[in-house]
């Protein structure tokens, strides 16, 4: 199956975040990795330290601006950049890519489009037609079609340290979920195959929004029960919102799921948790993410999914009470009152 | 009836692209019929193969296949259908039987079996292109054609032999010809139509012809056999058949091998991707992957047969919607989808129509002032991307590419069955998009829709049964009302036209009054009971809601009911 030209040929990492580093780290292990920065101060920095963000850099990474080059010499290109600058990304890409290239990305976000003149505080609803995942961005932007994306519990200062993790590899195409495997999997690392792509990427989005109540739950104090219970009852509300934007419920049970959701959720450092710890402990939202060095995907989710909740008629009571603890001024302590209160008691409803 | 003149047509006469009937790719395979039939033979058994690899799995398959058509034989049986077809599967069925009873043999009696079933398959749908009978079939219809729009237009002694007027006033062929003619020079063509009615067929028949493109071949469903005087003409024209009776494995993949092999060979093709006509009136939304999937895989085949030293023939997949003001079997279709969508009970096909009422259709069709339009689109790669005048492949930046491309992995091209599955899903939802894009709306479409959906909203309680068993009696719309509603509606189409999303007929625009009134006279023109009318206040009522229903499908999904009230 592999010809000798294309084993040769280098793998492509697009974006020198956190995750992306640690990627092109565990893709170096079996090939020669390009890695793109916007910054070309960071790439300077990473041809002369070897080191960027903290991780050690394998020797057969070369960090490059140029995008140009770097599609012309990989088949198979790994986009791992904030979701808010994906489709321009996109767009500077695209120009360069051939039908034959592979695209795996690794952001967790949605793309949002609106009417001109309108922001998401002042538009009407919501729905599918303005609300994109990333591979979505993707076809729109580029003929790269043969695409898939990366999901899982990957906390990047783990993967850094070399500590053993999973991923999900989801495609519509065997070949691309067997390339993903092939690239990426080594003895620390599993990777495992779905194809349903819009639902993995959807368990990655969803779940950022369940992190952030996870660190306001801790940031009261509160211990493990209550975070079985968030961990529990949040899944069921991916589930739910997974399913309006067109994922399967399987997607949401598996390692992109279920897996990234509970690692994310015991995780102090994540951005997300840390959005919610701190405001627990008292702190504005601007006051948090004016000191933050990447941005918190989870913050934008949930007030998009608020709306498309509202559009779908689909009940999200974490999602909503979030909005409200995030942009209108309810406190932590109260959200959680109102939660407590709720009348609700079916268990699983969706299998 | 007064008839509402459309806007002067400017349709003119095409030259062929191809000088002679011997040139033609159709006639190339007829000629060389006898190979062609082997080729799809052993490709087919090949192709069965491959996916059922033990002895045991073939067996299997057969048993299946001989239950299935015995009991097609048993259930519906068409006039059509060959003499000798219960014999021919009693004995299959006999030697399968003794088969099965002695399993251990060396034999390969199971290859042979396999290879008779295919035979007979791959005979039954070939088609017999005729040079003689297409010329014959073609001047029969013009002659004819051309006796009923005279003697009906023209009112004056000796009208009916005058030549005045030809098929060219009824239908109005719009969008991109030139690229179409184009692209049928420098490639091959699978024209993908909308389907509404079973004129479509010939209606289509007679654009390929009249746009000087060579004869195209047809996968007509084998259910319009049975209408003798269709029969002719679909044979003559290159049709091949379609049976929808028969889902057993050895025919859909013979089915899909005689379509792929001769796009391979470069026989310009027609495929009506919705599979079958639209029961709800509605433009199709699922399409068939199987053929569509064939398109694919011949063009990946052309691919990974490249010779260096010739250009690979391209393969451009053109859709076309037909705009009709009037279907003939709506309220059969329509029912047929309500009863469908009521209860989810299996319906066989029937046809209620024969050669008799097809006559009487086209009669009046001729004689009475109901246009049709053919919208064709542009024309596309095998992966939905637009080409320019050269054929060549453009992104969606209208940047070159290579469609070879999307078949390469690791530098080559690659066959991957799953990836070609998932390209034909890909394909089909670019063809839906453009369907959407090219739909040409009429007056009565409008008319229709807004009508139907203001009652909808007047009965907000109500589900679609529900509304649908209201006594006709009872529903009355104001005219004035109706009047501003309508050119909201309208002037919300102008802006999609402008966005590029819809067309619109030419008849729409000027004096809502005139557009109404066009629109209402023209809606379901022909049934009985009228979809639309005006009462003696004028205001707006029907005879017939259901059918109703069917006319306001075709604007389903360009979210135009939120611009009423």
């Amino acid at each position: 199956m592999t010809s000798k030209s294309s084993s040769d040929k280098p793998v492509g990492v697009i974006g020198a975040g956190n995750f992306g580093t640690a990627i092109a780290n565990i893709l170096a292990l079996n090939r020669d990795v390009i890695l793109f920065a916007r910054d070309e101060n960071v790439v300077r920095t990473i041809r002369d330290t070897r080191e960027n963000r903290g991780q050690r850099m394998e020797a057969n990474i070369q960090p490059t601006d140029d995008l140009k080059w770097l599609a012309e010499s990989c088949d198979v290109i790994f986009p791992i950049v904030p979701s808010m600058h994906f489709r321009s990304m996109m767009k500077r890409l695209a120009p360069h890519l051939q039908p034959y290239h592979m695209l795996i990305h690794g952001t967790k976000g949605l793309d949002v489009q609106l009417p001109k003149g309108e922001t998401l505080e002042t538009v009407q609803f919501l729905d599918r037609r303005a609300v994109k995942t990333m591979s979505e961005v993707v076809a729109e932007e580029s003929v790269a079609i043969r695409q898939g994306c990366l999901a899982g519990p990957n906390l990047a200062r783990e993967l850094a340290e070399r500590q053993i993790g999973a991923t999900v590899v989801a495609s519509p195409f065997q070949e691309v979920i067997q390339m993903g495997k092939k690239l990426l999997r080594n003895e620390r690392f599993m990777v495992y195959e779905n194809n349903d792509l819009v639902g993995v990427e959807l368990a990655g989005v969803l779940k950022n929004i369940i992190a952030i109540a996870s660190g306001a739950l801790s940031g009261l104090g509160y211990g493990e029960n209550a975070k079985g219970l968030l961990v529990s009852r949040g899944a069921v509300e991916m589930v739910y919102l997974g399913r309006a934007l067109g994922g399967n419920t399987k997607a949401f049970l598996g390692t992109a799921g279920i897996g990234d959701l509970v690692t994310t959720c015991n995780s102090p450092n994540s951005r997300n948790f840390t959005v919610g710890y701190r405001l627990a402990k008292g702190e504005s939202l601007t006051e948090i993410l004016a000191d933050m060095e990447e941005v918190a995907e989870g913050v934008n989710t949930v007030k998009i999914m608020k709306k498309c909740a509202d559009h779908y008629k689909v009940r999200a009571l974490i999602t909503d009470t979030l909005y409200r603890v995030l942009f209108e001024g309810l406190t932590v302590q109260e959200a959680l009152q109102y939660l407590m209160r709720y009348p609700l008691s079916m268990d699983i409803d969706f299998l | 009836m007064e008839i509402i003149e459309e806007k002067k047509n400017k349709n003119k006469k095409y030259e062929p692209i191809l000088d002679s009937i011997p040139d033609w790719p159709v006639y190339q395979l007829s000629r060389n019929r006898k190979e062609f039939l082997e080729q799809v033979i052993v490709k087919s058994i090949e192709r069965i193969k491959s996916q059922r690899t033990s002895r045991k799995a073939i067996i299997d398959e057969l048993e299946a296949t001989v239950y299935r058509e015995q009991n097609r034989m048993k259930r519906n049986r068409w006039r059509v259908d060959p003499p000798d077809e219960s014999q021919f599967w009693t004995q299959i069925k006999h030697e399968l039987v003794a088969l099965s009873a002695h399993p251990d043999n060396n034999s390969t009696k199971e290859d042979e079996l396999l290879h008779r079933i295919v035979d007979r398959y791959a005979h039954e749908i070939a088609g017999n292109f005729k040079p003689s009978s297409y010329r014959f079939a073609r001047s029969i219809t013009q002659f004819w054609f051309a006796r009923l729009l005279n003697g009906a237009r023209v009112k004056r002694f000796g009208a009916f032999f005058s030549n005045r007027y030809t098929l060219r006033v009824k239908i109005h062929i719009v969008g991109k010809v030139k690229m179409l003619r184009n692209m049928a020079r420098q490639g091959t063509v699978v024209m993908v139509p909308t389907h509404f009615s079973n004129l479509d067929s010939i209606l289509i028949g007679w654009v390929i012809h009249s746009l000087g493109l060579p004869a195209f071949i047809y996968g007509a469903g084998l259910n319009l056999f049975n209408i003798k005087i269709f029969a002719y003409f679909m044979n003559s024209l290159g049709a091949y058949k379609v049976d929808r009776r028969k889902k057993n494995v050895p025919y859909l993949v013979t089915l899909e091998t005689y379509s792929m092999l001769a796009l391979q060979n470069g026989a310009h093709s027609l495929f009506f991707p919705g599979g079958t006509r639209s029961r709800s009136g509605m433009i199709e939304k699922q399409l068939k992957l199987g053929l569509l999937g064939t398109a694919i895989e011949a063009q990946r085949n052309l691919y990974l047969e490249e010779k260096t030293d010739e250009k690979v023939r391209k393969i451009f997949i053109v859709p076309v919607t037909l705009n009709y003001h009037f279907v003939l079997e709506a309220p059969d279709l329509i029912e047929d989808y309500l009863h469908s969508k009521g209860q989810d009970r299996y319906l066989p096909e029937q046809d209620k129509y024969g050669s008799l009422q097809m006559i009487k259709f086209l009669f009046k069709f001729f004689t009475k002032g109901s246009n049709i339009s053919v919208s064709i689109g542009s024309p596309l790669d095998i992966m939905g991307n637009h080409v320019n005048e050269a054929g060549e492949s453009l992104d969606p930046q209208g940047r070159v590419i290579n469609p070879r491309d999307y078949f390469v992995s690791n530098g080559e091209v690659t066959v991957d069955e799953q990836r070609d599955d998932q390209y034909a899903r890909m394909l089909a939802a670019k063809i839906v998009g453009e369907y959407h894009r090219i739909n040409r709306i009429f007056a009565s479409h409008l008319v229709a829709f807004l009508a139907f959906e203001m009652w909808v909203k007047r009965h907000p309680k109500l589900d679609l049964f529900g509304l649908l068993r209201l006594p006709e009696e009872e529903l009355e719309i104001n005219y004035e009302e109706f009047r501003s509603e309508f050119k909201k509606l309208r002037k919300r189409i102008y802006e999609m036209k402008d966005e590029n999303k819809v067309y619109h007929a030419t008849h729409l625009k000027g004096d809502a009054d005139v557009v109404i009134r066009r629109g209402i006279e023209n809606v379901g023109i022909f049934h009985l009971k009228r979809p639309l009318l005006r009462n003696k206040k004028g205001n707006i009522i029907t005879q017939d809601l259901t059918t109703l229903y069917y006319y306001h499908n075709r604007l389903v999904g360009y979210d135009l009911e939120k611009f009423i009230g």
